[in-house]
């Protein structure tokens, strides 16, 4: 079972990518960027079980907070980006 | 895992949008990051999950707000000399790697020569469970200086090269204006509730790295993304005013100090430099407090220079902006 | 670890799967940005919620327990957050969602494109 949610998640992450290469806006691509990062979550919390060793788990734990933190990295970017437009239209 | 991994390199190579190649350079350093975690290799998956996957996406996130978002279309041919200059690299690097003994074969130098030493005897000598730990920060304790040093000067060049001029190299000497941002009350709360959670998890790595995978270089990432991200979310003027950028800057060096202070104080208690057996009667003890204090002093150093350059780069966002 | 945990744990791996492929199949054919942000918004939370607690029923130990519920939380907190954030990002930049055609932009209602 282990091993078939493992198959699942990565086929998840193909599509993930497939979504970030292809995707329309930008919008698309940080969506998949954080649907990869909650997916490399479970990878590897799933991975420590399959190996058995519980010291992975930490990573994950990493992957958690990172990811939330790239997201609100892009969304104050773009906001940055939009009030300069703005600064410069007025 | 690997064909993904090339994928998104193609991926990244094939995109123009600056934006968009940042977001598949944090999925490159997840997908490598895992990579990592199956190859077994837990610290190193660890410093990529932090480094690769976290604050250098942040940082050129930043770069990009600067900057602007589109590549400027380069010219054609401009573009051979470089194209054969790395194309010849990668075929000798490639040809290097037919010389090399197959993976994972019993006979490879790198299994014949100290790893058995490392192995076998780091529990007596050293008394640490986490082999990583005890090669890094007493084995090749000069090679871990040698990184800490080269973080801190690259920090002090991002300082050099992005201060504002006419202000003796401080990052900020004043306050910098009150920005307008569009208030996020959602993000704000739930961040705030997240952030001590981050913090404190910085410290157990800290702490735990000689038992688990972690240890200084992580656990300063991880702290200083903790600050960016309150940083991001409440402005760069109350960030600054809960830690202001001089001491960040001088905490910078301390721990640099911190590190070489433990060496020479072994020094003086008449072993070798960075021997910390000489730090306590028991050889064993002194390794152990050896290797808190460099740890401690890399920690302190790396999130240190991580705040700083973070606070370089929004300062010179916001005097853009003016 | 009894036997009947096992078959909680793989049920629960089991919904998890199935709840991710079907979020990965919205994320890849639904028509526009705010369609796929639910797809993916919404049952992903869930189905990571539902394989964290099928590797939890696995483990005898108290550490991996506390740090899978550590991470359980964590997801649970930001993972709406960052969904939140990014829908109200892409709004603010101009996207809009589309009708059933996928060609004409819906007006709604409270607000003024």
């Amino acid at each position: 079972m282990l091993s078939f949610t493992i198959i699942v998640i990565l086929l998840v992450m193909l599509v993930a990518l497939a979504r970030a290469f292809t995707g329309p806006n930008v919008f698309d691509r940080v969506l998949a960027a954080n649907l990869f990062g909650t997916k490399t979550v479970l990878l590897i919390a799933a991975i420590s079980y399959l190996l058995g060793s519980p010291d992975y788990l930490d990573i994950a734990v990493i992957y958690a907070l990172i990811n939330y933190i790239s997201v609100i990295g892009v969304l104050r970017v773009t906001e940055i980006r939009r009030e300069r437009r703005q600064a410069g239209a007025e | 895992m690997l064909c993904l991994l090339v994928a998104t390199a193609i991926a990244l190579i094939a995109v123009r949008g600056l934006l968009a190649s940042i977001m598949l350079t944090s999925v490159y350093g997840l997908l490598s990051a895992s990579f990592f975690v199956t190859m077994d290799a837990v610290d190193v998956a660890f410093t990529e999950a932090a480094v690769g996957a976290g604050v250098s996406p942040l940082l050129l996130l930043l770069t990009v707000a600067i900057v602007g978002r589109r590549e400027a279309a380069s010219n054609a041919r401009r573009l051979v000399v470089p194209l054969l200059l790395v194309t010849v690299t990668g075929a000798l690097l490639i040809i290097g790697t037919l010389d090399m003994p197959s993976f994972g074969s019993p006979d490879a130098p790198a299994q014949t020569h100290v790893a058995p030493r490392y192995l076998q005897q780091s529990g007596d000598e050293i008394g640490i469970p986490n082999v990583v730990t005890s090669v890094l920060a007493s084995y090749r304790a000069y090679d871990t200086l040698g990184e800490v040093l080269v973080i801190f000067t690259a920090g002090v060049a991002v300082l050099l090269a992005l201060a504002p001029a006419g202000q003796g190299g401080s990052a900020r000497a004043e306050p910098p204006a009150p920005e307008h941002l569009a208030p996020h009350t959602i993000l704000q709360v739930v961040s705030k509730l997240l952030i001590p959670f981050m913090l404190l998890f910085a410290f157990y790595v800290q702490f735990h790295g000689e038992y688990g995978p972690g240890g200084g270089f992580q656990a300063g990432v991880i702290f200083a993304s903790g600050i960016i991200l309150y940083g991001l979310l409440y402005g760069l003027p109350t960030v600054c005013r809960v830690i202001p950028p001089p001491v960040v800057e001088v905490l910078a060096a301390v721990g640099a100090l911190i590190y070489g202070l433990t060496g020479v104080l072994s020094l003086l208690a008449g072993k070798n430099f960075l021997d910390y057996s000489a730090l306590a009667a028991d050889p064993v003890t002194g390794q152990h407090i050896g290797i808190i204090a460099i740890e401690l002093g890399v920690g302190i150093a790396v999130a240190a220079v991580i705040i700083t350059i973070y606070y370089a780069f929004a300062g010179r966002l916001h005097t853009r902006e003016d | 670890m009894s036997t009947l945990w096992l078959w909680a744990s793989d049920a629960c791996l089991l919904i998890g799967s199935f709840l991710l492929l079907t979020g990965a199949l919205g994320f890849l054919r639904f028509p526009d940005f705010y369609a796929r942000i639910h797809a993916c918004g919404v049952t992903e939370t869930l189905a990571t919620g539902f394989v964290l607690l099928g590797l939890l029923l696995r483990s005898d130990d108290a550490m991996p327990q506390v740090k899978l519920v550590l991470i359980l939380l964590f997801v649970l907190f930001s993972s709406p957050t960052a969904s939140h954030a990014l829908a109200k990002a892409a709004w603010n930049a101009g996207v809009r969602p589309r009708d059933n055609s996928g060609k004409r932009r819906v007006s709604l209602p409270h607000t003024d494109p």
